[in-house]
C-alpha cells in the first residue's frame, strides 16, 4: 500500500521543494526536465484482463514506475496516426492545438498547480505537452526548427510526460473559464488520454470500471441481484428512520420515467443517503418511475477514456429508455453524466427521438432545455416541484446542519446549474453560506480526484489538487460553523469526504437529496422523527403542537438565503 | 507481480496487497495478512470474515458498510451492529482491511 503524507508532511514538503508560485524559477527548459513517478505521484496501470475484456490494445503487467512500458513496436507511428486522425475528424481540436497564444490567463487558475506549484500543471503548459507534438510532427516550421519553433518529437519521455500530466488534469475546466479564446482545456486532455490508449498506456482506477459497467451495467460491477438487494435494504432503513414504506420499482415495462443515477447512490457512503432521498421524495409524490438493472449507472468512465468507448456506455441508457418504453428520463446527483448528456449524447447516440419532450407529470412543467436528450437533471426537477408548491417541507429537521454549497464541474460548467440545486438547498434546510465568490459557481474549485482519479494509492497527489476547495471550505467552518459540505456529484461526496477528513476535520459531505429527504414531511409518518437518514445524527427535536404545515416557498436570491456577499 | 508465501506455495497479490486469484483463498492466508498489520484474528474478526466471503459468494462484491453493520448487528447481536465495533476489530476500514484478509477485491467506481 502507498503510504499518504501527514497533512503536516505534505504542507512542509510543499515549502521545501521549488515552487514557482512564490516566484523560483525552474532551472532548466521544461522541454529537458523529465518526468520521475514516485509512489503516490501515479494512479496504477490498468490490468491486463480489463483492457483484454474491453479489446483495448496492449494488455499486459506493467506500472508507471517502470523503466520499461513494455509498448509494441511501432508505438511512435500508432499515436502520430491517432493524433493525425483526431484533427481531421475533431474540428476543435485542431482550433485548440493552432488558436493558443500562451498569454498565461488559465496559468494560476488550475488546483494541481495551486496545490503543487509543479509549472507543468500550468494549463497552458499541459496543454503545450501535446501541442509541441502538433508542431514538431505535423507542422513544417517546428519540422525544421525543432525546439526553437516549439516543436519536438514524440518520444518515450514524452509518453511518460503526458501520463503524468494527463492523469493531473482532471477535466474540469476552470481553466477554460479565464481563456480569452475559450479553449476547452479538457477536450485536450481527452485527446492525450485517448492517444495513451492506443498504446496501452492506461490507469486501472478508469478501466475497470468502464469495464465492469460495460459487462454488469454499473461502475461498481453490482449485478442486478445485488443492486436490487441494495435498494431494498436501503427501503427497510427508510421505513425504521420514517415509517414511510417504499417498494421500489425496477425494470417495470410501460413506467413513465426511468430514473438513472451513479451506481454509487446505490452503495457508497455518503451517496446511500442522497438515494434514499430520491426514493422518498418520488414516495411523496406519487412518481411513476422505474429503476433499471440494466442502465444502473448514471456516470460514464468511458468519457475519462476515449469518444467510443463513452458513446458505448451511454447507449445503454437510452437502449434501456427504449425497451422500457418509458416517456424520458431522469437524472441523480451524477457529475460527468452530464457533461456526457448535456454536451456530448446528442452527436454520439441522439437526438433520441423516440423519446417524449420531457413534461413533470407533478406540475406540467415542460423542460424544453432537454428537448434532444430527454433526460431532466433531479435538481432542475426537484426545484420545478418546491416552485409549485408540491412539497411538504420542514427545513428545521435539517438544523443540525450549517450547509454550504459545492459546484461540481461538470454539472456548473458543464450544464451551468448554479441556481436550481440552490434553490432546492434553500428550501430545505435554514442554514446556509456561500463559501468565496471566486471557488463557487463558473469559478468553482474542483475536488482535486475527477475523471476517474479517485483512487487510493493517489491520495498524495489528490490531497494537493484538493487544497484550493479545501481552502475554501476551512473558511466557512471558521467564520460560519459549516459542518456540511454539500453537491450534486458521486465523484464529489466520495473524493470530498476524502478531502475534508485529511484538510477540515469534522467537515461531513451530502448530497443534495439526502437533505430533501430528511425534510420531507409524510401523512402518517413517525412524528417527531428520532433520527435524520444517518441514523447517528439525533434531532434536537421539540414535540410540535400540532402538524407542521407546507411552507410557502422560500425565494432563491443571488447570494443566497444568509449568505456572504 | 507480487506474491505472499502460503506454507511453500507462492499466491499472487496486487499492488494494494488484495488477492488476485479469489480461489488462492485459505485461512492461512487471512491470518497471513493480519500478522503483516499486527492484528491478531480473535473469534470476532472470524465473524466478520466469514460474513464477507458469505455475502460475497451471493453478491461478488464486498458488502457496503452499512449493509454490513445491519446484517453483524442482525446475525450477531444489537452490540455488535455498529460502525464503532467493527473499526475496533479492523482499525484500517472494515471495508478495506477485512476485505483484503478475506480475499475479497475492493470496490471500484465512485466510491
Amino acid at each position: 500500500m502507498v503510504k499518504t503524507p501527514k497533512p503536516k508532511e505534505l504542507t512542509e514538503n510543499l515549502l521545501e521543494k521549488p515552487n514557482l508560485l512564490r516566484g523560483d524559477q525552474p532551472k532548466q527548459s521544461w522541454m529537458e526536465t523529465p518526468v520521475e513517478f514516485k509512489p503516490g505521484t501515479y494512479c496504477h496501470a490498468a490490468k491486463p484482463k480489463v483492457l483484454e475484456g474491453l479489446g483495448f490494445p496492449n494488455p499486459r503487467e506493467w506500472q508507471p514506475g517502470d523503466d520499461d512500458w513494455q509498448l509494441p513496436d511501432g508505438w511512435e507511428e500508432t499515436i502520430l496516426k491517432g493524433f493525425q486522425e483526431r484533427l481531421k475528424k475533431f474540428r476543435s481540436f485542431k482550433l485548440y492545438m493552432d488558436i493558443c497564444v500562451r498569454c498565461g490567463a488559465c496559468a494560476d487558475k488550475c488546483h494541481f498547480f495551486l496545490g503543487s506549484g509543479d509549472p507543468k500543471n500550468m494549463p497552458v503548459l499541459r496543454a503545450e505537452l501535446v501541442r509541441s507534438i502538433y508542431r514538431g510532427e505535423f507542422k513544417t516550421a517546428g519540422k525544421i526548427l525543432g525546439s526553437i519553433a516549439g516543436g519536438r518529437k514524440m518520444t518515450i519521455g514524452v509518453l511518460k510526460e503526458w501520463f503524468m500530466y494527463f492523469h493531473q488534469c482532471t477535466q474540469c475546466r476552470r481553466c477554460s473559464v479565464f481563456c480569452p479564446y475559450g479553449i476547452d482545456t479538457a477536450e485536450i486532455t481527452m485527446m492525450a488520454r485517448e492517444m495513451m490508449s492506443l498504446v496501452g498506456a492506461n490507469i486501472n482506477w478508469i478501466m475497470e470500471p468502464v469495464s465492469n459497467c460495460n459487462r454488469t451495467g454499473n461502475h461498481l460491477g453490482l449485478q442486478p441481484h445485488a443492486f436490487v438487494s441494495s435498494i431494498r435494504s436501503l427501503c427497510e432503513d427508510i421505513e425504521e428512520i420514517t415509517g414511510v414504506s417504499i417498494d421500489v420499482p425496477f425494470n417495470k415495462k410501460g413506467a413513465e420515467i426511468l430514473f438513472i443515477t451513479p451506481s454509487a447512490d446505490a452503495f457508497a457512503m455518503p451517496g446511500i443517503y442522497t438515494m434514499m432521498g430520491y426514493l422518498l421524495l418520488f414516495k411523496h409524490i406519487g412518481l411513476d418511475y422505474t429503476m433499471s438493472t440494466y442502465a444502473s449507472e448514471g456516470g460514464n468512465f468511458g468519457s475519462f477514456t476515449n469518444n467510443e468507448t463513452m458513446k458505448m456506455l451511454n447507449a445503454k441508457m437510452y437502449a434501456e429508455a427504449k425497451r422500457l418504453g418509458v416517456k424520458w428520463i431522469l437524472g441523480g446527483e451524477c457529475g460527468h453524466m452530464w457533461r456526457v448528456v448535456h454536451q456530448y449524447m446528442d452527436t454520439m447516440n441522439g437526438p433520441a427521438d423516440f423519446l417524449e419532450l420531457p413534461k413533470s407529470p407533478i406540475t406540467g412543467t415542460v423542460f424544453s432545455n432537454a428537448a434532444s436528450t430527454k433526460m431532466v437533471h433531479i435538481a432542475e426537477f426537484t426545484a420545478d416541484l418546491i416552485k409549485h408548491g408540491k412539497l411538504k417541507l420542514d427545513p428545521s429537521r435539517n438544523d443540525h446542519w450549517h450547509t454550504t454549497w459545492h459546484d461540481s464541474c461538470n454539472t456548473a460548467r458543464g450544464m451551468g446549474l448554479l441556481e436550481e440545486p440552490r434553490y432546492v438547498l434553500q428550501n430545505v434546510v435554514n442554514k446556509f453560506h456561500e463559501m468565496p465568490e471566486n471557488t463557487i459557481r463558473e469559478q468553482t474549485f474542483c475536488c482535486g480526484s475527477g475523471t476517474g482519479l479517485n483512487t487510493d494509492e493517489f491520495m498524495e497527489v489528490r490531497m494537493k489538487g484538493g487544497l484550493p476547495r479545501a481552502n475554501a471550505v476551512k473558511y466557512v467552518m471558521e467564520k460560519h460553523d459549516v459542518n456540511l459540505l454539500s453537491c450534486v456529484c458521486a465523484i464529489d461526496r466520495a473524493t470530498l469526504s476524502s478531502l475534508v477528513q485529511y484538510w477540515v476535520p469534522g467537515m461531513e459531505v451530502s448530497g443534495l437529496h439526502e437533505l430533501v429527504g430528511n425534510a420531507l414531511v409524510f401523512e402518517g409518518e413517525k412524528w417527531p422523527r428520532a433520527m435524520d437518514l444517518r441514523e447517528d445524527e439525533p434531532y434536537d427535536y421539540e414535540e410540535p403542537e400540532e402538524e407542521p404545515e407546507a411552507e410557502a416557498p422560500a425565494e432563491a436570491t443571488e447570494e443566497g438565503g444568509e449568505g456572504d456577499v | 507481480m507480487a506474491t505472499v508465501d502460503v506454507s511453500g506455495k507462492q499466491v499472487e497479490v496486487d499492488e494494494d496487497g488484495y488477492l488476485v486469484n479469489l480461489e488462492d483463498w485459505t485461512k492461512e492466508l487471512a491470518e497471513i495478512f493480519a500478522k503483516e498489520d499486527e492484528i491478531e484474528l480473535t473469534e470476532a474478526h472470524w465473524e466478520v470474515i466469514n460474513f464477507l466471503r458469505d455475502y460475497y459468494e451471493k453478491y461478488q462484491i464486498a458488502p457496503m458498510i452499512k449493509i454490513l453493520v445491519k446484517e453483524i448487528g442482525k446475525s450477531m447481536g444489537k452490540e455488535k451492529g455498529n460502525t464503532k465495533y467493527l473499526y475496533e476489530l479492523y482499525p484500517a476500514g472494515p471495508a478495506k482491511q477485512a476485505c483484503r484478509f478475506a480475499g475479497l477485491p475492493k470496490p471500484t467506481g465512485c466510491v
